[in-house]
């Protein structure tokens, strides 16, 4: 299964984490994939898409299952080469709709401009 | 846009080193990286091209100490320098809560500094952030070659050119052998987190 999964938001600051890994920088590991995330909605863009929501990175033995939630958030899954990434979609799948509309509620509740904090407790 | 953590009791802020290609943006990050110790900076992350030049932007994140109970965190970004990378510089400002210009003190860079200049508050203005109530500081660095045969323009000219209508805090700096970098980053590191608290208790206002 998945070992790590973090949530973060589209400028590159995390949110939340959830895993074993001590060894992994995952400040910059958000910045980075909110950089990655924003250079592939420009190609999407020059395409005619309004973006791709999900993307995917093969490594040797880690891969990483980065998908939108919403117009805000990023969820980056980290995952071995012995789970099959048909199994991350299905699990990533079934959770999406219901994190979808926990976030929604908490930036509609905020009602966020542009500058406004983000909350999260 | 800060990020709040309650659970965390930490504030994230995201402060980005806008300027010119060459002015030093990436020079005053490594700085910063090479004088701070271990426990409060993380790894610093660079994307550039092998010529020396950022491609997408350079990242450090620093902890900065605690502030009634909540530690704060910032990352510092910094920009592709040159005019063809707008896209990026759009990208790497999503969020931004706070600016540092860096301004190319050498004669030869100053009509690029004021083009830079105006690219900010166009790409600020396009995300529905004014460039007057943004927090931002300037920085004139390169004063080190003041005195050598490259030609500078005197603090005065710069202080016209950028900050006559703006008037906001500015340092004269040497990116390359330290001066005014832990100022400048002192400055922009007040004024976010004044300004992250001053709408912190609007929100709270509002909601009462």
């Amino acid at each position: 299964m998945a070992h790590s999964v973090l949530l973060i938001d589209r400028s590159g600051q995390l949110i939340a984490h959830e895993g074993n890994t001590p060894e992994l920088d995952i400040i910059s590991l958000s910045a980075l994939t909110a950089a990655n995330f924003g250079a592939t909605a420009e190609i999407a863009r020059m395409l005619g898409e309004e973006e791709f929501t999900l993307l995917f990175h093969k490594g040797k033995c880690e891969n990483v299952y980065f998908s939108a939630i919403g117009e805000h958030v990023i969820m980056v899954t980290l995952f071995d080469d012995k789970t099959s990434l048909g199994l991350i979609r299905l699990q990533i799948n079934k959770i999406i709709d219901e994190l979808s509309k926990i976030l929604s509620s908490i930036f509609e509740k905020g009602r966020l401009k542009p500058s406004e904090p983000i909350r999260s407790s | 846009m800060p990020f709040i953590n309650f659970s965390k009791d930490e504030i994230q802020c995201k402060i980005v080193y806008y300027g010119a290609g060459f002015c030093g943006k990436t020079t005053n990050l490594q700085y910063i990286y090479g004088r701070t110790m271990e426990d409060i900076k993380g790894k610093m992350v660079s994307i550039d091209t092998k010529g020396d030049r950022t491609l997408f932007f350079d990242f450090l994140s620093l902890s900065l100490g605690k502030i009634r109970g909540f530690d704060i965190r910032v990352q510092l970004y910094t920009v592709p320098g040159q005019v063809h990378y707008d896209a990026t510089r759009k990208l790497v400002l999503k969020g931004v809560d706070g600016v540092v210009f860096i301004a190319d003190s050498l004669k030869v860079q100053r009509k690029k500094n004021i083009e830079s200049l105006i690219n900010l508050a166009k790409n600020l203005a396009e995300k529905g952030v004014s460039i007057r109530s943004i927090p931002l500081v300037i920085q004139y660095n390169k004063r080190d070659l003041d005195g050598t045969d490259s030609e500078i323009l005197p603090m005065d000219i710069l202080e016209k050119d950028l900050n006559s209508m703006l008037k906001v805090p500015s340092f004269s700096a040497s990116a390359l052998k330290g001066t005014g970098v832990f100022e400048t980053l002192r400055e922009i590191s007040k004024l976010v987190v004044k300004d992250v608290s001053r709408k912190v208790m609007l929100m709270d206002k509002q909601q009462k």
